[in-house]
């Protein structure tokens, strides 16, 4: 089989891995640093600002929204609250997923069927009826909102990697590490995690996207953190209705997401080509 | 017939990117002759056989330089195929000059039916219509000796076994009447009596279509059996080209003759009661030389407690079918099987696929439940065995697998394969004493201690059956079972490996039970031999009596089949007819249980009863679950 190592595109690959850094790494320490650069918070209003483009005001770089808040703070601000939901629910998804799909693939028979059909059912209930149901049960705030998001996406990767796991167990390195006597633990963790790690990061850095939108679509519901405390998916939201007549509104907090997501992916797929040692790239 | 040759390959040139992997390669074929291209794997013969279809640049390989011409039906002009363009290149490809490859299975398309198949080749560039094409198709399947060829068409290729399905490859390769057949490899993934039938086929249908073949092969017995010219090639470049008589004859070049002497030949034993370490023949480049010493292998304690004994093994799988998922089917694997294995001693077990000599072996290594019947490890029985007991089998017994590749992770160094049994059975403690104990079993096995730092994918075949080794040394085995360690390597390859396997062997005192279907090693290796036949041991005895004075007539045909690397005496074994008979078996129809009666001492041949075997085609929807 062909490999692609050619020197090129190792160039490249260090590049991916700069630009990943700089642009999560600059996210990251904004929003980090955001007390000490805005600490008015972004929610002083000023009605006679309200709906300012970009650049009108050296004190507004990036605009106002419809109450005259600062975008600016307000897109630094609400990355806090989109990054902690995105990141943090992908871990535990990824986390529990990874636990269920190795232990149900590699034990299959019972362990299976039942992960499986809880799994089926899961997928079967529409999102938001499931997000409701919390709710009215358990009630909203953060944490709640990051236990909603794990427990509706952990299955996606217990699939893949149950699938992966179907696959990788017959081969003979892993009956050969069972011919030795390994334990169980070290040929799940040991043996079939590293071989099968590379799409379920790719997948995680997808669903890090997904989750700080689902965010938005949650708070509008009353499930995620109080309405007045911004966030990238939130403000994605208000700005709808100012589109055609104050892009910026919106547009700033979505480039905010796109360029988070295209560091993280860039990074994930940086990590995924680091971890096989045979320095080939797959998808 | 003409002069010119059908096909005139000159100075070809082949690379990928800036690596050339074929170089300044020149020969040609005339029609109606067989050329055999041989080589060990990375020689180029595979890239060559795909530059002559102008397959490369799919393979992002490029022809950098030389000629290929193709002779054109008017036996004038020619076309030099390097120059032709995609389209030009489509109508040639299959209709003058077709292909088979190695893999039968995977080359065939498997949602669509064989006719169907067929047909798409023939409507593609023949103009057939629907009835005339299913004419052609069965005119075909019988051309390449296929019973009941209606019925062929409407199944699939998973139905099929693998002899069928390359038999189907070569009817479809034939379908537009080519003038040349590339064939690659086509044989090397079959057992030896139905490689036997393939290679009859080939050699009967060049005769009657008068066409020219090119075959592709690392197999110097299968070149003996087929060819009338023969081309080497090493690391890209041509090394001798001689017709077939003269390369077995007379060798000109050292590597030609370190190949063939590198060929294991059965009949090589006879008269011999050990077997023996032959010394190695290494080509450094330039020459072949001899290293080492030939010694008796005289390791057996035959008076010694067998390691393992296995005691009326049963293995069986059940198939379900249909909605319920009812058993309907039976896989007898393994029926009654009693063997003993002594310490220092090799025990080969052979067979055709489907013959049960794996399923053994994994029984032993409880990779495998059994139906019934005792496995005994140091006197006592696995069932009965607690976890300690079970760990001290799972040192004591190492496995190795066909291919080294897929036996060790790839995600992790080599280093860490071969500590994994040392910290799995906690038989050193320290970092540093156990580095120091792999790079002694490295260099033990013939590697370097720096070697550990690095990834299976960084290095050979060889190498890796050689780290496989040595990680199963690493855990002080005194059993090794070696399911058919050797069949994926090159010969030459392959000899050092059993040079290496019996030096371990003599030193420390192994025993292997070594799993095969290549009768010329396990005549090189073993002690004793034990021939599989759908799951039963037929015979068993020492090697010089198995083969030399073969009992059952199931060895006999085992024997026959192998090719000799001697073009002198080609088709003079009998041809066999028929497939391998299938394992499965009804639900209720158990197999008869031939026992074995002694006919010399320690040599048992099995007592043929009635023929009711009743073999039945695997039929779609079946779903296998291990009992």
């Amino acid at each position: 089989m062909l490999s692609l190592n050619f020197p090129s595109l190792r160039r490249f690959k260090n590049f991916e891995f700069i630009l990943g850094i700089l642009l999560v790494g600059g996210i990251a320490a904004a929003i980090l640093l955001s007390g000490w650069l805005f600490p008015g918070g972004g929610s002083d209003i000023n009605l006679a600002m309200r709906l300012l483009p970009p650049m009108a005001e050296s004190a507004y770089p990036l605009g106002t929204d419809p109450l005259g808040r600062d975008l600016l703070a307000r897109v630094v601000i609400g990355g806090e609250i989109s990054l902690k939901v995105g990141v943090y629910s992908a871990l535990g998804a990824v986390m529990i997923g990874i636990v269920m799909g190795l232990v149900s693939g590699y034990y299959g028979g019972i362990i299976d069927m039942l992960v499986m059909r809880f799994a089926d059912v899961q997928l079967a209930l529409p999102f938001i009826l499931l997000a409701i149901t919390f709710i009215a049960v358990i009630g909203g705030g953060l944490t709640n909102m990051i236990i909603l998001l794990i427990i509706s996406q952990w299955v996606q990767y217990a699939r893949l990697v149950r699938g992966s796991v179907l696959s990788l167990k017959d081969r003979e390195f892993i009956l050969s590490a069972q011919a030795i006597g390994v334990r169980d633990v070290r040929i799940l963790f040991q043996h079939l995690l590293p071989n099968l790690i590379g799409p379920v990061i790719v997948l995680m850095t997808l669903n890090v996207a997904n989750n700080i939108l689902l965010e938005s679509s949650l708070t509008f519901l009353g499930l995620g953190v109080d309405p007045s405390v911004p966030s990238w998916g939130g403000m994605l939201a208000e700005g709808r209705t100012y589109l055609q007549t104050a892009w910026w509104v919106s547009v700033f907090p979505g480039l905010a997401i796109l360029l988070t997501v295209l560091g993280l992916n860039l990074l994930g797929d940086w990590l995924r080509d680091t971890l096989d040692p045979t320095g080939r790239t797959s998808l | 017939m003409s002069h010119s040759p059908l096909l005139d390959v000159e100075s070809l040139h082949v690379a990928f990117g800036r690596n050339e992997v074929v170089k300044n390669l020149s020969f040609s074929v005339q029609a109606g002759e067989t050329l055999a291209i041989v080589g060990e794997s990375g020689s180029g013969k595979s890239v060559t056989s795909l530059a002559i279809m102008r397959l490369v640049e799919y393979q992002h390989a490029s022809i950098t330089k030389g000629c290929i011409r193709f002779q054109r039906p008017d036996g004038i002009t020619c076309l030099d195929l390097t120059q032709l363009t995609d389209r030009e290149m489509r109508r040639i490809r299959g209709k003058e000059i077709s292909m088979i490859f190695q893999e039968p299975m995977t080359s065939l398309n498997p949602v669509y039916t064989i006719g169907d198949q067929i047909a798409e080749v023939l409507a593609l560039h023949e103009q057939h219509d629907r009835s005339s094409a299913r004419q052609e198709a069965i005119r075909l399947l019988k051309l390449v000796r296929l019973a009941d060829a209606e019925s062929l068409l409407k199944r699939y290729p998973h139905q099929l076994s693998g002899g069928m399905r390359q038999r189907v490859m070569i009817a479809m390769a034939l379908a537009c009447k080519p003038r040349i057949l590339v064939a690659d490899e086509p044989t090397t993934a079959l057992d030896v009596t139905i490689q036997a039938q393939i290679l009859a086929i080939i050699r009967d249908l060049q005769k009657e279509l008068g066409m020219a073949v090119i075959f592709i092969t690392h197999d110097m017995g299968v070149v003996a059996e087929v060819a009338d010219h023969v081309v080497v090639m090493r690391e890209g470049e041509k090394i001798e080209e001689a017709p077939v008589k003269e390369i077995f004859a007379n060798p000109r070049e050292p590597y030609t003759k370190a190949l063939l002497s590198a060929v294991p030949k059965l009949g090589s034993m006879q008269g011999h009661r050990l077997p023996r370490i032959e010394p190695l023949i290494v080509f450094d480049g330039s020459e072949a030389r001899r290293v080492g010493e030939s010694r008796e292998q005289n390791t057996v304690q035959q008076d010694a407690s067998p390691i393992v004994r296995i005691n009326n093994l049963v293995t069986r799988f059940d198939i379900r079918k249909g909605f319920f998922g009812g058993v309907s089917h039976r896989v007898h694997a393994v029926e009654h099987v009693s063997l003993d294995i002594y310490p220092g001693e090799t025990l080969a077990l052979v067979g055709e696929s489907g013959s049960g000599k794996s399923t053994i072996g994994r029984s032993i290594q409880l990779l495998q439940e059994s139906t019934s019947g005792d496995i005994l490890f140091s006197g006592k029985p696995v069932a009965q065995m607690s976890r300690i007991e079970k760990m001290r089998l799972r040192q004591e017994v190492q496995y190795i697998f066909q291919d080294p590749f897929a036996s060790l992770d790839p995600r992790k160094s080599v280093g860490f394969s071969i500590a994994e049994p040392i910290h799995t059975h906690g038989l050193l403690s320290g970092r540093r004493n156990v580095q120091r104990r792999v790079s002694e079993l490295l260099e033990r096995v013939g590697l370097k201690p720096e070697h550990a730092e690095r990834y299976p994918h960084e290095f050979s075949g060889g190498q890796r059956q050689r780290i496989c080794i040595a990680r199963a040394l690493a855990s002080r085995p005194k059993l090794i079972i070696a399911d058919e360690a050797l069949s994926a390597l090159d010969v030459s390859i392959q000899a050092q490996i059993i040079h290496l396997m019996m030096t371990l062997q003599r030193e420390e005192g192994l025993a292997y039970l070594f799993i095969s279907h290549d009768m010329a090693v396990v005549e090189k290796m073993s002690h004793r031999v034990a021939v599989l036949h759908l799951g039963q041991v037929v015979e068993l005895g020492p090697r010089q009596r198995v083969f030399d004075a073969p009992q059952h007539a199931y060895t006999r045909k085992l024997l026959a089949a192998v090719p000799v690397a001697d073009p002198a005496q080609r088709h003079k074994h009998v041809l066999l007819e028929g497939e391998i008979p299938s394992p499965i078996r009804k639900v209720g129809d158990e197999p008869s249980i031939h026992p074995l009666i002694e006919v010399h001492p320690g040599h048992f041949v099995s007592r043929e009863a009635s023929h009711n075997h009743s073999p039945i085609a695997v039929n779609n929807n079946i779903q296998e679950t291990g009992t």
